[in-house]
């Protein structure tokens, strides 16, 4: 990695994408990019964000898990100043959201769930054009842009209109339009809905590259798998509350067991033997087409069933996930 | 290998940055995009005025010149309907680029939400925005005005004042409407504002014939309509008839409407965008 030239007095010191704050009062939130107490927003009688308390680290990876209509993306509009907070207090790398809300945007890269592309335009336009919003000087914004098209892998289709592209080159270049101001802090509000695994793959390493760069990532999400690739701490939101705060590892060893025997029986018999093998885990879970046995051994688990008498169709032991965690903790009723 | 290896320190990209205003940032993403897409109004700006003036105004004046021209004020038809074609086609290209456009820009292609996620602010859109639509209204005024040139339909120098006045005209409905529009869900709206708004008025304020031929009741709705202040005006500076109370009248009407318009929009503008 090479060093870019900084402030002697800089507070975020964790990369080269840092940005001196020595000219803008950080003061004491050094180290900390977003600060939210009891941090609450409405919409008329509705309350999307209930009070909820999170620290986000410089340079961290940090994942808000929740399903549709848990307030996560209320969450990240207040953070991208898009949105005024209705209640507690916000602050986004030291400044204040209400008073500061261009100098803050200037430093932040946002990916909205929706890409707002200019279909009509070419894609090196659209970054070329998102650039000037942040008044970028045109000789060095032409070179970013080049950057930013090899970044994204997209040098190829850079002459080309936005609309023929697949979802996952929009996405990838929506990720490098908001990196565009070389943001010290990118938003990313479910950045890999609607892709294949191709192409989340490929936006899930772009993303670790930024990550090594040292920039702050924000990122809402309701795929499990992504929050445990990607992110170092998350909150799980239920009901614009936070349910749990953690590492995904942490998550898992407090809301969950090791482990998870699943069985699979005749499907009207699960009831009956979900209640037969209750006492040999921590917690049993019957589902309509299997049986969840949470254990912190699973094999030792899955033998006592079959020493039972017990003989399921299929039988699986897997380690826990922080899908368990989730559903756990949100419930499997659909939320929409 | 770095990602960000050849930019200059944060600190003077910051003072870089302040040079240019953030709305005239919005009011540059119009002009790029329309370099890029231009031709598609090439018709509407440049075809329109031309087709217009040669069939009504050279083939229907010639029948009217041939009778009686008491009714339009003694002067050739076509030295009437120029001036008013030009207010019209003033009004028609703000409301044109403030409907549509600014659907797209909320909902369709979502441009303004892009430029909010962006170091600019509700109002640098809003008036980026409408300042590019003033640049569309001028361009093709500008245009019509030396057609009108080459058509020999220019008997004033106070014409030169037209253009301003068409402008303003224009103005006058870009900014009420762009405050419509960002209050509508859907574009069925603007069908209907077209039709019972935008049309009768093209049709009924003194562009084609004089006011004064309708009936009474309908003179006077027709001599509060914008258009007619626009019409009059344009008409008045193109023939140098116009007096300078009444000028300033008509000119202080449109104005109104302008300043109205943008105080509205940016009270809709705001509860559109930001919740």
């Amino acid at each position: 990695m090479s060093q870019r030239p900084r402030g002697p007095s800089d507070s975020f010191r964790h990369g080269p994408l840092a940005v001196s704050t020595s000219d803008e009062g950080a003061g004491d939130s050094a180290g900390t990019a977003v600060q939210a107490q009891g941090l609450t927003k409405r919409f008329g009688e509705f309350t999307a964000v209930d009070a909820v308390d999170f620290d986000i680290e410089v340079g961290e990876a940090f994942g808000f898990l929740g399903a549709n209509g848990a307030g996560k993306t209320s969450t990240m509009r207040m953070i991208a100043c898009l949105s005024p907070i209705s209640g507690g207090t916000l602050q986004v790398l030291g400044l204040d959201p209400m008073r500061d809300g261009p100098q803050i945007r200037s430093r932040i890269g946002l990916v909205p769930q929706d890409d707002t592309l200019d279909l009509e335009l070419t894609v090196r336009d659209n970054l070329y054009l998102y650039g000037r919003y942040f008044g970028l000087p045109r000789k060095q914004l032409r070179e970013r842009v080049e950057e930013l098209l090899e970044f994204a892998r997209l040098t190829e289709r850079a002459d080309q209109r936005v609309d023929p592209l697949s979802g996952g080159m929009r996405r990838r270049l929506t990720i490098a339009r908001a990196l565009v101001s070389s943001p010290s802090l990118v938003i990313l509000d479910e950045p890999t809905t609607g892709l294949d695994p191709q192409a989340r793959h490929l936006l899930w390493d772009r993303l670790y590259r930024l990550k090594r760069e040292g920039v702050t990532l924000v990122i809402t999400t309701h795929y499990m798998d992504e929050a445990e690739q990607l992110c170092d701490r998350l909150v799980v939101m239920d009901a614009g509350r936070i349910a749990a705060a953690g590492s995904p590892s942490e998550l898992i060893e407090q809301w969950s067991t090791r482990e998870v025997v699943e069985l699979r029986f005749e499907p009207e018999g699960h009831q009956v033997h979900g209640e037969r093998l209750a006492d040999l885990a921590e917690r049993v879970e019957v589902l309509p087409d299997r049986l969840l046995l949470y254990t912190d051994q699973g094999d030792a688990t899955l033998d006592a069933v079959r020493s039972r008498g017990a003989s399921p169709i299929a039988a699986l032991v897997r380690r826990a996930t922080l899908e368990d965690v989730f559903l756990h903790l949100t419930g499997r009723s659909l939320v929409d | 290998m770095s990602f960000f290896p050849q930019l200059p320190s944060a600190v003077a990209t910051r003072q870089r940055r302040a040079r240019l205003s953030p709305a005239l940032r919005a009011y540059q993403y119009n002009l790029l995009a329309y370099k890029r897409t231009w031709r598609g109004s090439v018709t509407t700006t440049f075809l329109y005025p031309v087709l217009y003036l040669a069939a009504i105004g050279v083939g229907l004046g010639h029948l009217i010149d041939h009778g009686s021209n008491q009714a339009v004020g003694g002067v050739r038809y076509l030295w009437f309907l120029a001036p008013g074609l030009l207010a019209g086609t003033a009004m028609q290209i703000a409301t044109n680029e403030s409907t549509f456009p600014v659907m797209a820009g909320i909902k369709w292609l979502k441009t303004y939400l892009a430029m909010l996620a962006a170091p600019l602010e509700v109002t640098d859109v809003l008036y980026g925005h409408l300042a590019w639509i003033l640049t569309r209204v001028a361009l093709a005024s500008g245009v019509f005005l030396a057609v009108m040139a080459a058509f020999h339909t220019v008997p004033s120098g106070w014409a030169v004042l037209a253009f301003p006045a068409a402008v303003l005209t224009g103005a006058a409905f870009a900014a009420p409407v762009m405050a419509f529009s960002a209050t509508r869900e859907t574009d069925q709206s603007f069908v209907v504002l077209y039709r019972f708004g935008i049309v009768p008025l093209f049709l009924f304020s003194g562009t084609f014939f004089p006011v004064a031929q309708l009936p009474g009741w309908l003179q006077v709705v027709a001599r509060c309509t914008p258009l007619y202040q626009g019409v009059t005006l344009c008409r008045g500076l193109v023939l140098g008839h116009l007096g300078g109370w009444d000028a300033l009248g008509h000119a202080g009407y449109l104005l109104a409407m302008l300043v109205g318009g943008v105080l509205a929009a940016r009270v809709t503008y705001r509860r559109r965008l930001v919740q």
